[in-house]
């Protein structure tokens, strides 16, 4: 039988934008992750039979979640164990009842809470994202396990062991109180992160859905600001991704090598995007309270808000990574902070600090690029020169590993 | 919902008896127990004595084989429980961070099996 027109796409556009709410309610009132999956997929399948027969309703994002909600009451009655479940039946069927007594039924919205589980430190990171990706964003098992570059089986089987723990050790189903919020906020939030960087940083997988992860990330931020106003990392974070994905178009070059931030055309990035960083940036501080998210939004806004690169502020950046090790004392923000002395000027400072950084960070690329490209500035090209050599050692990915080839070429001269 | 706080630490982690931080440590396992029996979430809870006061026993060929040990000094090892009731496991994991040896060892917190989880 085909399809009436357009219904496949009404359906697709109701699973993007109102997934994670439906299954988000389901979950809320069938106390379970994997019950109320497979319930939605359930009204999913009888969607597309009635609606191809009797047309879209009315109240589509509705009549999904009472047949949903029915058929979940199906699959309990087939369990082994049902009778035991006859409360819980009893409370299905009233919810069902009441339902269908009002004309259009409130789809409570339990998105928060479900992001926080997703998100739970219980369960380990890659789960968290996967989960969170799974169902809150709009991506499928498959193209999770594609962006990841895992199988769709051993990602499936990922997301249904986390499902499982959620289950068993009762991780809880809510919005944590104020005693936890601090931890559990900067879980949630660094889940986000997780998936933009994924997307942007392009260390391996499809490029096509690399680009959605960065789309999702943003989508998941706005969505947690939309359900909890004025939280300054949350829009901090926001900020951050917003004047990051900007720039996107000058990164690389047609032939896909990466362009450093000193060489990009400022004209190709996305000003309306920036300028919705800035004035988030700004709404933020306002509340008054510093974060990590908001000095890395504020260290982006300083370089996306300059028409050209040799203008930017670096004595301010190099501040901002000072305060930045204060929430995050690592190596790497301290590198960071060694990168913007040099840009400030302070080569030898720079060059320095670099030194002492080496043991803790001998593995990573961008210490030995940056030692590349500062020692080829203080005119040493034989230190140089090895230096380049060991980052693109350690490149993993094609366009980068390009760029620092193309670097090193150019001390050759 | 059962859960169990098994207390985990090294030899060389936790302090030494007859020091002050000993005794600092001992009140605080006196004040966290005082707070569980409070609360109402505590159903049983122990510390046990050393692996080298340990005998370990197990079947090979129908035979039974006992030993002295495990001796596995340099690793953490198992110093004691909680039995905690409790709702879901952010109210365990509360409860968990007040016990002190949570301040150097490690404690894993895990859901007690009930009868429906073995498909009775």
């Amino acid at each position: 039988m085909k399809n009436a027109p357009g219904l496949e796409a009404v359906i697709t556009q109701i699973v993007r934008k109102d997934r994670g709410r439906l299954l988000a309610a389901l979950i809320g009132s069938l106390n379970s992750f994997e019950l109320a999956e497979e319930a939605f997929s359930d009204a999913l399948e009888s969607a597309i039979i009635h609606w191809q027969r009797g047309g879209v309703p009315d109240n589509p994002q509705g009549w999904l979640l009472r047949v949903a909600r029915r058929k979940a009451i199906d699959r309990i009655r087939r369990q082994v164990r049902f009778r035991e479940r006859q409360p819980e039946l009893a409370r299905l069927a009233a919810e069902d009842e009441m339902d269908a007594n009002s004309m259009a039924p409130d789809i409570p919205d339990k998105r928060l809470a479900l992001i926080f589980t997703c998100c739970h430190p219980a369960l380990d990171a890659k789960s968290r994202v996967a989960l969170t990706l799974r169902s809150l964003g709009g991506l499928s098992t498959q193209e999770i396990a594609r962006a990841y570059l895992d199988k769709e089986t051993t990602m499936g089987q990922r997301l249904s062991r986390a499902k499982t723990k959620i289950a068993v050790a009762k991780i809880p189903y809510a919005v944590p109180g104020p005693e936890l919020w601090g931890e559990r906020l900067g879980s949630v939030l660094s889940v986000i992160y997780l998936i933009f960087n994924e997307g942007y940083s392009a260390s391996s997988g499809d490029a096509a859905i690399r680009g959605d992860l960065c789309e999702e990330a943003i989508y998941l931020a706005r969505l947690l600001d939309q359900l909890r106003g004025d939280e300054p990392e949350i829009i901090g974070l926001l900020s951050l991704m917003l004047t990051t994905h900007a720039r996107r178009a000058g990164r690389q070059s047609d032939a896909g090598t990466t362009i450093g931030l000193a060489d990009q055309d400022r004209g190709l990035w996305d000003g309306a995007m920036v300028q919705e960083g800035l004035s988030l940036l700004e709404r933020a501080m306002a509340l008054g309270q510093a974060g990590p998210f908001q000095i890395k939004a504020a260290i982006s806004a300083l370089h996306a808000s300059v028409k050209v690169a040799t203008r930017t502020d670096w004595p301010q950046i190099a501040l901002l990574y000072g305060r930045l090790y204060y929430f995050e004392p690592t190596a790497v923000v301290q590198l960071n902070r060694a990168v913007s002395l040099a840009e400030a000027g302070d080569v030898g400072a720079a060059l320095a600090e670099f030194d002492r950084l080496a043991p803790e960070l001998q593995g990573y690329q961008p210490l030995h690029a940056a030692r590349a490209e500062y020692l080829a500035r203080q005119g040493d090209m034989v230190a140089a020169i090895a230096a380049y050599d060991r980052a693109i050692e350690l490149t993993g990915n094609g366009a980068d590993r390009e760029f620092l080839t193309a670097r090193r070429a150019k001390l050759m001269h | 919902m059962q859960y169990i706080a098994l207390i985990y630490s090294g030899p060389d982690a936790a302090p030494k008896p007859e020091t002050p931080e000993f005794g600092a440590m001992m009140q605080g396992y006196m004040a966290c127990t005082e707070t569980f029996k409070t609360d109402g979430v505590m159903l049983a809870g122990d510390a046990l004595h050393g692996t080298d006061k340990a005998t370990s026993l197990r079947i090979r060929g129908g035979k039974i084989e006992t030993m002295d040990g495990p001796f596995a000094e340099t690793k953490e090892q198992l110093g004691g429980y909680y039995l905690f009731e409790c709702e879901n496991l952010d109210a365990a994991l509360k409860y968990a961070a007040m016990i002190p040896t949570a301040a150097f060892g490690t404690i894993e917190v895990r859901p007690v099996m009930s009868p429906e989880d073995y498909g009775a």
